[in-house]
């Protein structure tokens, strides 16, 4: 495992009078998978949108690869970057949606090749290329001129993280890329997540998918009311879980 | 009842088509038709006979009928009205439909919709965008336009900018509130289609505005996030992403708008601009052929309007791609 590459420290954020993320640290290493498990409401998804400043954090900072996310230190001063600023350090950042939020208008491949032509103004043959061979490995290569409405779940989840690994992120975040998915989709979307996994991609996958965060995760975490209650390997997170909260978590869902 | 071949093939096989006998209206008695989904209902009182088998009558709608001859005959009337009363004065009409002074009046009519379409469309979208912006000051500047614009009427902004040199006779280029370097006369900068122009512009994109924002704030919110995850810049996220799919619900409301625009330009006849409705009114105040020429008028409004429509039909079909399951996508705008 290699150097550190997302970090953490001290996030809270409310909304309005709602705390929902009180103090929370999280270090995750390159090639590294955290899978972050934890009831409803318990702030995970909060968190990993805090990661590509979709949510601002009011205290604590983020940083992902040494590089502070949203703000640029001057002395002792951090001065907020400006949205052109926050949109590059996001191409930095890629991000599965729950609800995977592909472009209705554009095919497949376009959907693919957006990014890395505009944001990182890719000339155009070279993206559809390397676009055709990310969506081969998410084993879509037929589909590339369909439109997202007529695929299925998986297949539109499928073709996001090929969206989103176009941009040869430093990290990859998942927003419980399952719970939209009928169960019989719910395979095929893990089964790519695992391909990368295996391929040292550094992930972190908020998910309710206890089996998958067992199969794939170097560390689980997992949080309630805001805070991280317990992280560590699978093996002891979820089989010999210490807080009463995390067992009683584990209890309900295995 | 359509059971296609993906169904599994019924065993013991059954007779086919059993239920598609005569009757059944629209029902093709195509005997290779697999049944195997349709149950079998059977009458209680005489067990076994198949009802599938039995002959379908059609509800009757006796009522529908009577509304139907009632609406008709009153149809007949009116026709036969335009054709034999000869208040109606068709040779009149038939005259003046081409007349090249009615040419020409329709052919500012047109001039006048596509200027005030481009002015009110082009700031419309600068003040949508202006009032979806985080900045309170440029949210609140844009409302107060629409505020204004939606609150006077229109022939009151026309007649107000036909008069604008009685208020402002000249206007200076310089420093504000310091020394003029040159000046122009208001009575040359603003003509009377100037006026009109202006007018129509200005007072339709208020109406624009609104159009355009209630487009994008259609837009599901996942997919700004999408973009702005994907740090795709924004000035191409509004065209590439946002706006497209923004001109789906835009559409239907922009062309009503332009078509309300359309024929009020007549409104713009109280500054003497030749336009279509004016033109009539000068034609029959000369010869005092009224309905005739009203009905030149509005039979050139209706043609115009209905070819708009059929515009408006095509470019919705462009923008209906990717909005639904059919192959092709755009085909239906629907």
């Amino acid at each position: 495992m290699g150097e550190v590459m997302v970090d953490l420290r001290g996030i809270h954020k409310s909304f309005g009078t709602n705390e929902v993320l009180r103090g929370v640290d999280l270090e995750v290493r390159a090639g590294e998978v955290v899978v972050i498990l934890g009831p409803s409401g318990s702030g995970k998804s909060t968190l990993l949108r805090t990661i590509n400043h979709l949510e601002k954090v009011d205290r604590g900072y983020v940083s992902i690869d040494g590089d502070l996310v949203g703000y640029r230190r001057v002395g002792d001063k951090l001065h907020e970057l400006r949205e052109r600023e926050v949109l590059k350090q996001r191409t930095h950042i890629g991000f599965v949606f729950q609800n995977f939020n592909l472009f209705p208008r554009l095919t497949v491949l376009e959907n693919v090749v957006e990014a890395p032509i505009s944001a990182r103004r890719k000339a155009a043959p070279v993206a559809r290329a390397e676009g055709r061979a990310l969506l081969a490995r998410v084993g879509l290569a037929d589909k590339e001129d369909a439109y997202p409405r007529h695929l299925s779940g998986g297949q539109q989840q499928r073709v996001a993280i090929a969206r989103a690994l176009a941009l040869e992120p430093k990290v990859l975040l998942f927003d419980e890329p399952t719970s939209a998915l009928d169960p019989e989709l719910v395979g095929e979307v893990l089964d790519v997540v695992k391909d990368l996994a295996r391929s040292g991609t550094t992930m972190v996958v908020v998910t309710h998918e206890v089996g998958f965060a067992r199969e794939v995760a170097d560390t689980v975490v997992f949080m309630d009311g805001g805070l991280v209650v317990e992280q560590g390997p699978p093996g002891q997170v979820l089989d010999d879980p210490q807080h009463p909260r995390t067992r009683a978590f584990l209890s309900k869902v295995l | 009842m359509h059971v296609t071949s993906s169904a599994p093939a019924p065993f013991p096989p059954r007779p086919p088509a059993a239920f598609a006998t005569a009757g059944m209206a629209g029902f093709p008695k195509d005997s290779t038709m697999s049944v195997s989904a349709q149950p079998r209902l059977r009458a209680p009182d005489d067990g076994g006979d198949d009802l599938s088998k039995l002959r379908v009558v059609p509800a009757r709608h006796p009522w529908r009928w009577v509304g139907i001859v009632a609406v008709l005959v009153l149809l007949a009337q009116f026709v036969n009205g335009l054709a034999t009363n000869p208040g109606w004065d068709w040779p009149t009409f038939a005259r003046y439909f081409t007349a090249e002074s009615i040419l020409r009046a329709v052919g500012l009519t047109l001039e006048l919709t596509a200027y005030g379409t481009a002015i009110g469309f082009a700031l419309g979208i600068v003040l949508a965008l202006m009032r979806l912006s985080h900045s309170r000051f440029l949210s609140g500047v844009s409302w107060a336009y629409i505020w204004a614009f939606r609150s006077i009427p229109l022939i009151v902004q026309l007649l107000f900018w036909f008069n604008i040199s009685y208020l402002y006779q000249e206007l200076d280029f310089g420093i504000p509130f310091g020394p003029s370097f040159f000046g122009i006369d208001t009575k040359d900068l603003i003509s009377p289609m100037g006026a009109a122009v202006l007018g129509l512009g200005l007072h339709q994109a208020a109406y624009a505005a609104e159009i355009v924002r209630s487009g994008i704030i259609s837009v599901d919110h996942g997919q700004l996030e999408a973009a702005a995850a994907l740090g795709i810049p924004k000035s191409r996220q509004l065209r590439r992403i946002i706006l497209p799919q923004a001109m789906r619900s835009i559409l239907p409301n922009a062309a009503n708008e332009v078509i309300s625009l359309f024929k009020g330009t007549s409104i713009v006849s109280v500054v003497a601009i030749g336009e279509l409705f004016y033109q009539v009114q000068v034609i029959y105040g000369r010869n005092a052929r009224v309905v005739a020429l009203l009905m030149v008028a509005t039979v050139w409004y209706i043609v115009l309007t209905t070819l708009l429509s059929i515009v408006q039909h095509y470019v919705e079909k462009h923008y209906a791609k990717g909005a639904t399951r059919d192959k092709g996508g755009w085909k239906w705008a629907r």
